[in-house]
């Protein structure tokens, strides 16, 4: 394949990565006060990443297939671009009003959504390395931004100690999987093991793989940086966290996986199922006592995670099917959750605490409506979008005979609704605290309105979703 | 003409409630609530109108394309849902006009919530569907929530999370049993999966027992009754009314439509269980409800008791348990909710639900009096109100199948006469000293309006019950039949259904 034909294939990444050098270099130059037109024209960026995306072939590989794009690819850049999109936006309102230059804001998070979007791609475990750590360089500083902030550089900080930590684990587990295999690509990977069967050094390096895994999707026992990171990474910045990272490392996590050790699955299930189950549980228990509404939504993650996982558990087509229609909808309440979080400010400054939601329902009846709206959904309640994100888990889940880890998960979500209802209670039943009274820029108003309307009408409107998660599904089971 | 009738009567109270979102001033909605709900109920009268009482099988069926892969949205009635679709409609008039005045802060916030309930409670007696009725059973614990918790009492929070709690912990048990029929059949569609009902009898005792944890704490049977009591108390007039008259329905029903007919063996199987539970229910919650301080609580263990009734007349297993179940949930929503309203009534005056409070009151208030007497006498069963013919045929429907539990329950006839007649002579006979209430006046027009046609509806159906079973007997005998045939089915091949289970995993 000639140089040409492997650059077009990634011409989506090629667009962000050429932008975002371009702005970066228009931001020197200009300095602060161009800080809107980037903002605006990293939009444009992505919208034009997302229209080669969607152009793109259906399926072709890149470098000797260290990259593929198919429909998988093509289904979680979509949603990647999206959540990096809505996030950009709200960043923008967010520095807004605060002194933290931000220029650079849009560009890194142009990167790291580039880093995003190789990840989804890698099909080998180089390629993979390389778009994990573009991705989480740009993260670490990301969550650091708020740079006079206390907690923003803690955070930055923890990410970065832990984060490395799991890089590290993760390429000595790709090194113990090449040494045993003789090759980095995942297709190769897949027929040495078909060959020669499974060596106990290969299984020694599928686990230190999948902890690396599991800490960027947040599964426990490798969660612990979540809460804190959560917390102390500014608003929008966590909402971009909370959506397009984790789609990318959910999807990384499924190709890394799936393509490269088929024939492994005995042994990889059962560590799946164990990390699953327990990220349901502690998800679900953890959040009861927290008082902070975005460590809440950190434990809300790390249970969503776990339920994400038991789709890749049941190790087949449809369990996949699940997980992308899973973070679909994750996506889409998340953005909106975030939205709101940004929107709890009072006198110039955001509040954070559970309290100060209450009596929301008086003092401001449309957000708290949208606000718990959303916060159902992710509990799973129908006839709410988030309900058929378990659904779909769970109907895979059973079909592979996962019964059990099953019925844990539905109990772990009857323990879960605890905490979305009593955020429901503290806006609607208890009484009025000091209002809200931050304004809602035009950039909020529009993800939580298309939030909202996501998560009510996606019970008439779900079949192009579920089809065309179907499809991307199929595509990574198809050689 | 072909209206999509069920579609019409489950959705026409959602398209209310966001008309009620446009005008959010409380007149308007109350004016929108009760305009929408009448319509309702008129929509679900041309639904009995084009009911074919011939007809055993579903009718005015509905079927579009929903989730794909043999999920669709499909809608029916047949003879033992179609009344339930008109109890419905017709109660909710009832609560919309008492809570006209008893309400007063965020009226459209209330009449949102109640109508967006009643889309979701029509719709499950509607749907084909396991999904789609999975949906709608649990989309209805969210506005009975926020009712409960906004315009309930006291400890109105602790009540609202109990209740969504019990009943969300038992359903989603129902979810995954729901998943496994879809996997062994390929559908889940209910008309398909009931007329051909082969599910391997080890597989049916697990779903049996997931449908089971649903619709028992639903219902609620005997020990998992203790969320009803308190959502009661809290719950405002008009939410109690839904909750007794209503929600409690959809546990029968379930039994009904799916645990009777779809897992015939299990069912036969776990039988006694349900008969022991039942006559607990029936004598415990009845001399608990000898005890009771709180008006609300009292009818409350009264409904647990007779629920009690509905479950062993169902389990009994023959027409006149089937069909007297049928009719005591049909006859106890017209009653029991007509007691919460008499009660509202009085709360509304005094507010204060304590027996204590009361007396003497047929002196002031002699309207008040009959009314309320009218529901009592039903609640106990005596013959000539509804509350008799459901009674009577759980009684013959369980004496035929074994005479014990019959002996049994039948004591508890007498303690509900104890305890309802005890209520009535506490609060309205006695000499009225208490000075609080000597300024009491009787019922206002609009409390007539509303408790003059559940006293006529109450005795119409205890004098002329054909009303009633004309249509339900054919569905009936249609159930009885193919339970008896699926279940010679079960235990003619059970070595070649474990042999089915075998090869399909």
């Amino acid at each position: 394949m000639s140089l040409s034909a492997d650059l077009m294939v990634l011409l989506p990444e090629l667009m962000l990565a050429i932008g975002a050098m371009a702005l970066l270099l228009a931001g020197a130059v200009m300095g602060e006060k161009s800080a809107t037109a980037i903002t605006g024209t990293s939009i444009i960026l992505l919208l034009g990443a997302g229209a080669a995306v969607v152009m793109g072939p259906d399926h072709a590989g890149a470098f000797h297939d260290a990259f593929v794009t198919d429909g998988f690819a093509r289904f979680a850049k979509i949603l990647i671009l999206i959540g990096a999109g809505f996030s950009i936006l709200m960043a923008a309102e967010f520095f807004a009003t605060t002194t933290v230059s931000r220029f650079e804001l849009p560009v890194l998070m142009l990167l790291a959504t580039l880093g995003m979007m190789l990840m989804v791609s890698a099909s080998s475990f180089i390629a993979l390395y390389m778009g994990l750590e573009l991705q989480s360089l740009a993260l670490y500083v990301l969550a650091a931004f708020n740079r006079d902030h206390l907690r923003s550089t803690e955070a930055g900080l923890k990410y970065f100690v832990l984060g490395a930590l799991s890089s590290g684990m993760m390429l000595y587990g790709i090194s113990l999987v090449y040494g045993f295999t003789g090759t980095v690509s995942f297709a190769g990977i897949a027929h040495v093991i078909a060959q020669s069967g499974v060596g106990i050094g290969l299984v020694l390096g599928l686990v230190f793989l999948i902890s690396g895994l599991a800490f960027k999707v947040s599964a426990v026992p490798f969660h612990m940086w979540t809460p804190d990171v959560y917390e102390g990474a500014p608003t929008p910045i966590t909402s971009y966290f909370a959506t397009a990272a984790k789609v990318a490392a959910m999807c990384l996590f499924l190709r890394a996986i799936l393509t490269p050790f088929p024939g492994a699955m005995h042994q990889w299930q059962q560590i799946v199922i164990v990390i699953s189950v327990l990220s349901m549980a502690l998800g679900a228990v953890a959040a009861l006592g927290q008082r902070n509404i975005k460590r809440l939504m950190a434990y809300s993650s790390i249970g969503h995670m776990g339920y994400a996982l038991l789709g890749l558990a049941a190790g087949t087509a449809l369990g996949v099917r699940g997980v992308l229609i899973y973070l679909a909808i994750y996506v889409g309440t998340n953005l909106g959750v975030f939205a709101c979080i940004q929107a709890m400010r009072r006198g110039g400054k955001p509040v954070e605490q559970i309290s100060d939601l209450a009596g929301l329902a008086r003092t401001n009846p449309t957000l708290a409506a949208i606000f718990s709206a959303l916060f159902l959904s992710l509990a799973g309640l129908p006839p709410l979008a988030g309900f058929f994100a378990k659904f779909y888990v769970f109907l895979a889940a059973i079909q592979a005979g996962l019964l059990w880890p099953a019925i844990l998960g539905v109990l772990a979500s009857a323990v879960g609704l605890v905490y979305y209802l009593r955020l429901v209670k503290v806006m609607y039943f208890d009484e009025p605290a000091a209002a809200l009274d931050g304004e809602i820029g035009l950039g909020s108003r529009a993800v939580l309105i298309l939030s909202t309307a996501f998560v009510f009408l996606f019970i008439v409107a779900a079949s192009p979703i579920i089809t065309a998660a179907d499809t991307a599904a199929r595509a990574l089971f198809t050689p | 003409m072909n209206l999509p009738l069920l579609s019409l009567v489950t959705f026409v109270p959602l398209i209310g409630a966001a008309a009620i979102l446009l005008f959010r001033t409380a007149p308007a909605a109350r004016w929108i609530a009760l305009v929408i709900t009448i319509a309702t109920f008129a929509i679900s009268l041309m639904v009995w109108a084009a009911f074919d009482y011939t007809n055993p099988g579903f009718q005015l069926v509905e079927k579009a394309n929903w989730l794909g892969g043999g999920i669709s949205y499909h809608m029916g009635v047949d003879g033992i849902s179609m009344l339930f679709v008109v109890l419905t409609a017709g109660l909710m008039p009832f609560c919309i006009a008492a809570s006209w005045e008893s309400v007063e802060n965020r009226v459209a916030d209330y009449m949102i919530a109640f109508l967006v309930l009643e889309t979701m409670m029509i719709g499950v007696f509607c749907a084909l569907d396991l999904v789609l009725f999975y949906v709608l059973f649990e989309a209805g614990l969210i506005p009975m929530f926020l009712i409960i918790g906004i315009w309930g009492g006291k400890r109105r929070v602790y009540a609202s999370f109990k209740f969504f709690l019990y009943t969300f912990v038992g359903s989603v048990l129902m979810l995954l049993a729901i998943m496994s029929m879809y996997w062994y059949t390929g559908t889940t569609d209910i008309a398909v999966l009931l007329a051909n009902p082969h599910f391997p009898p080890g597989m049916q005792t697990w779903l049996w027992l997931a449908f089971f944890a649903s619709f028992a704490v639903k219902m609620p049977m005997w020990p998992v009754h203790t969320w009803l009591p308190d959502a009661h108390v809290e719950a405002p007039t008009a939410g109690s009314v839904i909750l007794a008259g209503i929600l409690l329905k959809m546990g029968g029903y379930g039994f009904l439509r799916f645990s009777l007919p779809m897992f015939p063996s299990a069912t036969e199987m776990f039988a006694p269980l349900v008969f022991t539970m039942s006559v607990i229910a029936i004598i415990y919650t009845s001399l608990v409800a000898l005890a009771q301080e709180d008006m609300k609580k009292l009818i409350a263990y009264s409904s647990v008791a007779h629920m009690g009734f509905v479950t062993m007349g169902i389990f009994a297993f023959n027409h006149q348990g089937v069909e007297g179940g049928i009719f005591q949930m049909l006859s106890h929503g017209v009653v029991s909710g007509a007691l919460f309203l008499c009660v509202g009534v009085v709360y509304d005056r005094l507010h204060t639900r304590e027996i204590a409070a009361y007396g003497g009151l047929v002196s002031r208030m002699p309207l008040y009096a009959a009314c309320f007497m009218v529901f009592t006498l039903a609640n106990v069963g005596l013959p000539g109100t509804s509350g008799f013919v459901g009674e009577f045929l759980t009684l013959l429907g369980a004496y035929m199948r074994n005479s014990w539990i019959a002996i049994f329950a039948t004591t508890g006839v007498i303690l509900s006469a104890a305890y309802a007649l005890f209520l009535y002579r506490r609060i309205i006979f006695g000499a009225l000293v208490k000075p609080t209430l000597k300024t009491m006046q009787d019922l206002t027009a609009r409390e007539i309006a509303i408790l003059a046609p559940l006293v006529i509806i109450t005795i119409a159906m205890g004098v002329y019950p054909k009303v009633v079973t004309d249509v339900t007997t054919p569905a009936v005998a249609k159930l009885i039949t193919d339970n008896r045939a699926a279940l010679a089915h079960d235990r003619a091949v059970p070595k070649l259904a474990a042999l089915q289970q075998g090869a399909r995993p």
